[in-house]
């Protein structure tokens, strides 16, 4: 892939960052950056390629510990997320209020 | 030995790839809506393994005893950490994983670097560029997270640390790492392999003094700045290995970081560059200093179990001291009994409570505070007047009326949850010591507003029990 398709496609996908993100409730703020830090554990994708041509033991060594830091950022980012967000798929039943002051629920 | 199923580059392997990074961003999307998040990071998950089930099918993988190992380990590692940490301690989790991303994407620099200067060959420009970039800031993303790290989990302590000069020698190491670059990338017929270590050695120096001097309040803001640097690397990694995939999940993690960074420092009415250079140490006026002795009205449990079961509204502003002290159940129970006494509950959230945007929401619904009773400040602010009694667990800096009446205040101008406007006050803190900003609180000292000093938990268990006796 030549340089300009290359910074073609990073500048549209930086755009896309900005749209898809742009709107989020609060609440969601630490499970989708959870998320999107799991999403970056795809570096490991480069110490798989790298691995495969390393030739001696430090390249060997730097590999392999570049695979298992990735892959604790990918493993414990996505399931880290998937433990916060299961908090809030507990729907909570809506108790009856006791009196007019009660507000009306904001919903999602 | 190799598979040699997919050719690097070639149609099928870049159709999965795009496959792979169209599930990421739909899984981000539905990330952004509390009924879809839960897939959306299922989505997103799905995506990842097929990323790296085609990465493993690629010619010219190999060593596979080692990735074994590497996935091995990772994965065991991953598992456990998830499982074991408390909700409590989610934003140095993702501080952690943050910084082993860093780390792994200054590593593979390193190794790429060390392949081309091993195949003798000069290394192309737009190979050689993105490699340094990532190893820059992989190795400031990797030792910057672990001292949030460090800070969060009160391994080191969360004031700002700063020596003087502090802001002369970043500039000079950033100078110097940059030199560094120039030479490698001028060179790059056969650059020099010490000088690269020399600059992942700066660039980790650099990512601890630029971190050491931020109180741990600003915390969020810097994991979430380095988590957007982390996407960068991975992006400029990417780019040196061909690899669509990795650049268009790190540009998209590039670039969501950067939203979320600035509007975590637009919720403390502080720009990035401010938090990043200024730090609370800057100002010590408020700090350390001589703390005399203020006047303060000091009450018990039962005490404050009375004046909440005879009030008509209730708000509860919860801050950090409430999730360090696990203390989310216990105050549950709390507003349950007094619900059942037909008191009207209900819970303040400021933007930046607990650690993270979001964070304080996490804990709460984790004790199953219904989703209807969090009500954010711009909501809750104008109401304040006419609640009877605001009990503030373990918040501190957000309620400090010197944010809004103290123009020399170090946190002048940011927004605070006003609950000195309340009818009463009751704060539930563990002493009258100064939170991560390093300030007294003035609400301390008001005449309304009652301290109860006490763990949050314990406080909040008695206070439930002295309801339910009344």
């Amino acid at each position: 892939m030549d340089l300009m398709t290359e910074l073609t496609i990073f500048v549209l996908a930086a755009f896309v960052g900005f749209e898809v993100i742009s709107k989020v409730p609060t609440t969601l703020h630490t499970p989708l950056m959870s998320q999107t830090n799991a999403i970056h554990g795809i570096v490991m994708l480069g110490g798989l390629i790298v691995i495969g041509y390393a030739d001696d033991s430090l390249e060997y060594a730097i590999g392999t510990i570049a695979i298992a830091f990735g892959t604790i950022n990918i493993v414990g980012g996505f399931m880290v997320t998937d433990r916060m967000l299961g908090m809030f798929s507990r729907k909570p039943k809506p108790k009856p209020k006791t009196d007019a002051e009660a507000k009306p629920g904001g919903g999602a | 030995m190799s598979w040699a199923v997919l050719e690097p580059g070639g149609d099928a392997a870049t159709a999965l790839y795009i496959l792979s990074f169209s599930l990421f961003i739909f899984g981000v999307r539905r990330g952004t809506h509390p009924t879809t998040a839960k897939q959306g990071n299922m989505t997103a998950a799905v995506g990842m393994a097929i990323a790296v089930a085609t990465t493993l099918l690629l010619d010219g993988i190999g060593n596979w005893g080692l990735i074994a190992l590497g996935l091995g380990v990772g994965t065991a590692v991953g598992v456990i950490a998830s499982i074991r940490v408390q909700m409590t301690e989610m934003p140095q989790m993702v501080a952690l994983y943050n910084g082993v991303g860093g780390g792994a994407v200054a590593l593979i620099a390193w190794s790429e670097i060390r392949h081309g200067i091993s195949l003798g060959e000069e290394i192309h420009l737009d190979t050689l560029i993105p490699v340094l970039f990532s190893a820059v800031v992989g190795s400031v993303s990797f030792w910057g997270s672990n001292v949030a790290f460090a800070k969060l989990q009160d391994l080191i302590p969360t004031r700002p640390l700063a020596a003087p000069g502090q802001q002369v020698i970043n500039a000079l190491l950033l100078v110097g790492i940059l030199a560094a670059c120039v030479n490698i990338a001028v060179n790059n017929d056969d650059p020099s392999q010490a000088l690269f270590v020399g600059i992942l050695i700066a660039a980790a120096l650099l990512g601890n003094l630029v971190v050491l001097p931020i109180g741990g309040a600003d915390m969020p803001v810097v994991i979430s700045l380095l988590n957007a640097f982390t996407g960068l690397a991975a992006a400029a990694a990417g780019f040196a290995l061909d690899n669509v995939a990795l650049i268009v999940a790190g540009t998209l993690v590039g670039s969501s970081g950067t939203i979320l960074t600035m509007e975590m420092a637009t919720a403390m009415n502080r720009s990035v560059a401010n938090i990043l250079f200024a730090g609370f140490g800057g100002a010590p006026s408020g700090g350390g200093g001589a703390t005399e002795e203020r006047p303060h009205t000091s009450i018990g449990a039962q005490d404050a179990a009375i004046k909440l079961a005879y009030a008509d509204s209730v708000t509860i502003v919860p801050g950090y001291g409430l999730a360090v002290a696990q203390a989310q159940h216990a105050i549950k129970e709390v507003a349950d009994e007094l619900e059942k006494r037909g008191v009207t509950v209900s819970y303040a959230i400021h933007p930046v409570a607990g650690r993270m945007p979001g964070h304080m929401n996490v804990l709460l619904a984790e004790a199953d505070v219904p989703y209807e009773q969090l009500r954010e400040m711009e909501e809750v602010n104008p109401e304040l007047p006419r609640t009877d009694v605001a009990v503030v667990v373990g918040a501190n800096d957000v309620t400090n009326p010197a944010a809004k009446n103290d123009p020399d205040s170090p946190i002048a101008g940011m927004p605070i949850i006003e609950v000195s406007e309340a009818q009463q006050v009751i704060v539930i803190k563990r002493s009258l010591s100064p939170g991560f900003a390093g300030i007294d609180n003035d609400l301390f000292y008001e005449p309304n507003t009652s301290m109860l000093f006490a763990d949050a938990k314990q406080a909040a268990a008695d206070i439930a029990a002295e309801i339910g006796q009344l």
